[in-house]
């Protein structure tokens, strides 16, 4: 079994065995994390690079802490400590990282499809850690498969997507999973956050975040993104907070065994309240577990013989 | 395409190696204090509750059972352009200072032994570690041993040991398979 590209671009081009390979691999992956020695010599002399244009704590660091676990070496790249303030090419610096011996090249760019470029350019695989507004694939199953290893199963399960839809990466990546897992997937929020045509990606639309949320079996809180801002798509803060954020009365409309996820960081108090965040139905501190669970099972479906694999483009 | 050359062992066959080997490492143990089986994916399993069930109809106690996964230690995988699934390792007691009977169907190389050995280590320390193989078929490239075997097997390279088992083929027999071009 193998994934069918060098690369993870997106959760768009993957299918249902696809995903459904990385979150079975992802399992025993967690069952090292549990262990007093987290650590395998899978992926031993291997180099793994990520190579972050964007701030990030936690996708960062699970990517760094999966390739260690597997015993791999790692290296961080900086835009601003490389030659990219130099004025050096995206597609330079990929080849010279890629020159120096990585395997594995992690980016995250604020361009949508920067990583499509990379891969098409470089020997190494390429993975996704978000790029602009499309896609964040790592996120979305990590997401589905905190969802499937807690209600055992993705098919027909109602899942309420809640906040900026139009900015977030996020919210795409995981529309293109879960239908493609066979959920019913929901989005909500404030009308000037969400994307013209969204229902074409197969989703209902619900202008009231009360309907969206009657009786779904997860609801996904996505991240007011307060630096995407100062456009002033929301009036304020805390009319957001009032209007669209998580409160006890609105999850009550959820079915009561409901799971709460949320991408990280958070803002408590706006877009969740934080006795949600905090509350016996929130799996966010598991999602970040399970994201080192995925990146791991990531790292080793893709660490194939690379000779193996054509490149395209 | 490989053609059946030999048949090794029958369902009796099997039934009597294991019987075997449940009273030799009862004996080498001096009963079953501290001992633990574990079954290296995927036929080592079956075999392993099998000796298991032999231990405890002998000294009437019962031993724990693991399932070890050793994909994620393989030697190989740099060289491999597909690789193998990988299966969750299930071992719910502590290895320390147990002693592990380590149960596979056939040693060869000897190379599953070694992987087994460094994902068992990485558990915890084991007080000692043992191996029981079914089938001894020869060709170690390594400087390892079975402690119990069911049977010694010479082999040619070009052959291969078939274990098949109840629970994992719906039949029950060891066949020796050589290839015909």
């Amino acid at each position: 079994m193998s994934l069918n590209s060098k690369d993870l671009l997106g959760i768009r081009e993957l299918t249902v065995e696809e995903i459904n390979l990385i979150l079975d691999t992802a399992t025993p992956m967690k069952d090292i994390l549990k262990r007093k020695i987290k650590k395998v010599p899978t992926l031993r002399g291997r180099t793994i690079v990520t190579f972050f244009y964007e701030p990030s704590t936690r996708t960062r660091s699970s990517f760094d802490l999966a390739a260690k676990y597997l015993s791999a070496d790692t290296i961080a790249i900086s835009p601003s400590t490389s030659s990219v303030v130099k004025g050096e090419s995206l597609k330079d610096t990929a080849l010279t990282i890629e020159a120096m011996g990585a395997n594995i090249i992690i980016i995250r760019h604020s361009a949508a499809g920067s990583p499509h470029l990379l891969a098409k350019t470089v020997r190494a695989s390429v993975i996704n850690a978000g790029d602009g507004t499309h896609e964040h694939p790592t996120q979305a199953l990590l997401d589905m498969y905190t969802i499937r290893e807690k209600k055992g199963t993705l098919k027909g399960l109602k899942v309420a997507i809640l906040g900026d839809i139009l900015h977030s990466r996020v919210a795409r990546s995981n529309i293109w999973g879960l239908t493609k897992m066979g959920a019913e997937v929901r989005v909500t929020g404030p009308a000037t956050l969400m994307p013209a045509e969204i229902e074409k990606l197969g989703v209902k639309v619900y202008m009231s975040v009360e309907e969206a949320l009657e009786g779904v079996d997860v609801i996904n809180v996505l991240r007011i993104q307060l630096e995407r801002q100062q456009q002033g798509l929301f009036p304020s803060i805390r009319e957001y907070a009032r209007l669209f954020g998580l409160n006890k009365q609105r999850l009550a409309l959820a079915r009561p065994d409901a799971l709460v996820l949320h991408p990280g960081p958070m803002n408590r108090g706006v877009e969740i309240a934080p006795e949600i965040a905090d509350g016996t139905q929130s799996v966010i501190v598991e999602q970040v577990t399970n994201g080192v669970a995925i990146r791991m099972a990531l790292l080793y479906l893709l660490s194939g013989e690379e000779d193996s694999n054509e490149i395209t483009g | 395409m490989m053609k059946e050359k030999a048949q090794i062992l029958d369902a009796q066959g099997i039934q009597r190696a294991l019987t075997r080997i449940a009273h030799e490492i009862i004996e080498r143990n001096k009963g079953t204090e501290n001992l633990v089986l574990i079954g290296i994916r995927r036929r080592g399993v079956p075999l392993a509750n099998r000796l298991a069930e032999k231990i405890r109809q002998i000294e009437g106690t019962s031993v724990e059972v693991g399932i070890l996964d050793i994909t994620l230690y393989r030697d190989d995988l740099t060289t491999l352009a597909y690789h193998p699934v990988v299966h969750r390792t299930e071992i719910n007691f502590p290895v320390k200072d147990k002693i592990i009977v380590l149960v596979d169907d056939v040693i060869y190389t000897g190379r599953t032994i070694r992987a087994a050995l460094d994902a068992l280590i990485d558990l915890g320390r084991p007080e000692v570690i043992q191996l029981a193989a079914l089938i001894d078929r020869g060709h170690r490239e390594l400087p390892i041993r079975a402690d119990y075997i069911g049977k010694n097997v010479p082999t040619s390279r070009k052959e291969e040991v078939s274990v098949r088992l109840n629970e994992t083929d719906g039949e029950e027999k060891v066949i020796i398979l050589e290839s015909i071009e």
